[in-house]
């Protein structure tokens, strides 16, 4: 009996020891940029490295907004991040409410049409959709980075299976009441549907804040530059000056830990929901 | 009767119409051109000009091209079989009822969704080829080797990217993995340690094979985000312009390059389309393969 309870305490302490080593692994670059951003540019790369500075130099934070537009790239990062999610909610569940709960014709069509663009990467197209945006004048403008990624396929198969899952004898019920289709869409499905449109809220957020090949490839104008390629093009410009930089990281960081942190629960359900479907 | 089904079809279109016209426009439309410019020569001024395979017979012939497409190969044969073991392990050891299981789940998976240039700002400073970063002191002073040039050196520059991608990316596939794991029932387990299966016996025998469908939708998804790998090579191994040398140019990266730098449209998607076929590949080979477990 002793035995098998130090086997359990050896093992428990053998768990503890890779989990926290690992997580140790997670943590410390950012641990690291936290202490670098509040030092002078000399003081980064002491050995021995000082985890807390002895005089924390917070005035990086405040030289950060003058030595480049960082207030002005905030500003287009978060006006593209909500006008892409609230497109994005907006059509994808209005989209998957016909697709779950309306007979119609062409429906599997269209449907195949989604899917069979699911398994093409961006990557693949992004040449002649850049093109075809240019011809339209939309290089060089939000309006290119919005609707490429409003429109996703993503949002309309998440709603959608979503949707399934509610019976119809809801929506028929309705129908028998009188309830017109958009009725039943907008006082029935959308209440109901909270926990995806918080999955999808949270992803198209996180996607969008962090989008990097996108707005490379379509923003040449520095104030129309977002968060992301602001910051990489700082770095190519002052690549010496280390504390502003890990400063500036920091800062873009916050807004989705933040928002990671409140709604994990549901990130994970988008995980998971992907992963069943495959 | 017919006039109400014409009407419901109508309530239907409208509800479909707006994602399905800028899909439409912005998706369907740009794919189909793709296959079409892969045969053609165009800078985007002058008219197309059709060229038949030619494009990909230029493209086999280029060294760029071909270390490319070998790079991308390489980053993929190592970053998918790591970073597929530590998730399951990590998944295997947080699926147990700890102390801390989701301050440690949280931790694991911030990586993945913190953003690309600030995280990839601090790897460069830790794995910064002078004496002085982090990396090459725990290096010399811990395993007494030699500091090394890390992004800096074409030796070592996909090993760091391969790294820093494992680290980003692992605790996506660890929530996978969780979920597949909260699906083995627990029946199996009971019935096991009955028969007096150790802890490593209920592993190999139970956890692996009930993990199958998990392992190979992992190994998959895996697989094609490798191949679609652009934005790591550019931030780490990009110097400040930008411009990756050839040990560490990879397949979107090229596609990228003679797109936008050299506005050779049609060799561009020629390469894209070769990107394509391989990624096709691996979905035929996932349809294929979850049809097999369908029927188990």
């Amino acid at each position: 009996m002793e035995s098998k309870k130090t086997n359990r305490i050896i093992k428990n302490g053998l768990v503890y020891a890779i989990l926290i080593f690992l997580a140790l692994m997670m943590l410390v670059p950012f641990a690291w940029m936290i202490s670098a951003s509040l030092k002078f540019n000399k003081d980064v790369f002491v050995i021995p490295f000082q985890w807390i500075p002895t005089e924390p130099r917070w005035k990086n934070y405040v030289d950060i907004w003058t030595k480049i537009p960082l207030s002005k790239f905030t500003l287009n990062t978060v006006k593209l991040t909500l006008i892409v999610t609230c497109l994005q909610l907006f059509t994808s569940s209005f989209a998957a409410y016909a697709f779950a709960k309306l007979q119609f014709k062409g429906r599997n069509i269209l449907f195949l049409a989604y899917i069979a663009t699911i398994a093409v990467p961006w990557q693949v197209y992004m040449v002649p959709q850049f093109m075809f945006m240019r011809k339209l004048g939309l290089a060089d403008t939000h309006l290119a980075i919005i609707i490429l990624q409003a429109f996703s396929a993503f949002g309309v198969f998440l709603m959608r299976q979503f949707y399934e899952g509610i019976s119809d004898s809801l929506c028929e019920a309705a129908r028998i009441d009188g309830m017109t289709e958009y009725g039943i869409y907008l006082k029935i499905m959308l209440p109901l549907s909270k926990p995806a449109i918080s999955t999808l809220i949270i992803f198209t957020f996180v996607n969008t804040w962090n989008d990097f090949l996108g707005p490379l490839i379509y923003l040449t104008t520095e104030s129309k530059k977002t968060l992301q390629i602001g910051l990489k093009m700082f770095i190519s410009q002052y690549s010496a000056e280390y504390g502003l930089i890990m400063a500036a990281s920091v800062l873009s960081l916050i807004p989705v830990l933040v928002v990671f942190l409140s709604l994990q629960k549901y990130f994970v359900a988008g995980i998971t929901a992907g992963s069943v479907k495959g | 009767m017919r006039k109400r089904q014409f009407k419901r079809n109508l309530v239907a279109y409208s509800f479909i119409a707006p994602n399905f016209l800028g899909f439409a426009i912005f998706t369907l439309g740009p794919i189909i051109l793709a296959l079409v410019m892969a045969f053609a020569e165009w800078d985007g001024n002058n008219p197309m000009k059709f060229v038949g395979i030619g494009n990909f017979i230029e493209l086999f012939k280029e060294d760029r091209f071909t270390s490319s497409l070998v790079n991308t190969i390489v980053y993929s044969l190592f970053t998918v079989p790591f970073t597929l073991i530590i998730a399951l392990g990590l998944a295997i050891l947080l699926n147990q009822k700890i102390k801390g299981r989701n301050f440690f789940r949280t931790v694991i998976f911030f990586p993945y969704v913190a953003s690309l240039v600030a995280v990839a700002a601090v790897w460069n400073m830790l794995f910064t080829p002078a004496k002085g970063g982090i990396m090459n002191q725990l290096l010399m002073n811990v395993f007494h080797a030699q500091p090394l040039k890390w992004a800096a050196s074409s030796g070592t520059v996909m090993l760091t990217i391969i790294m820093f991608s494992v680290w980003k990316n692992m605790g996506y596939y660890m929530v996978i993995y969780l979920a597949g794991l909260q699906g083995i029932s627990e029946d199996l387990y009971e019935a096991a340690s009955l028969d007096g299966a150790g802890a490593w016996k209920q592993f190999v025998h139970i956890t692996i094979p009930q993990l199958k469908p998990t392992t190979f939708f992992v190994s998959i998804m895996l697989t094609i985000n490798c191949f679609k790998v652009y934005d790591i090579v550019y931030m780490l191994a990009g110097g400040s312009n930008g411009v990756v040398g050839k040990s560490a140019m990879v397949l979107v990266y090229y596609i990228y390059e003679e797109a936008f730098r050299n506005w050779k449209l049609g060799k561009a998607s020629a390469a894209a389309l070769v990107l394509f076929a391989i990624v096709l590949a691996i979905t035929i080979i996932q349809f294929r393969g979850e049809k097999n477990y369908a029927n188990d």
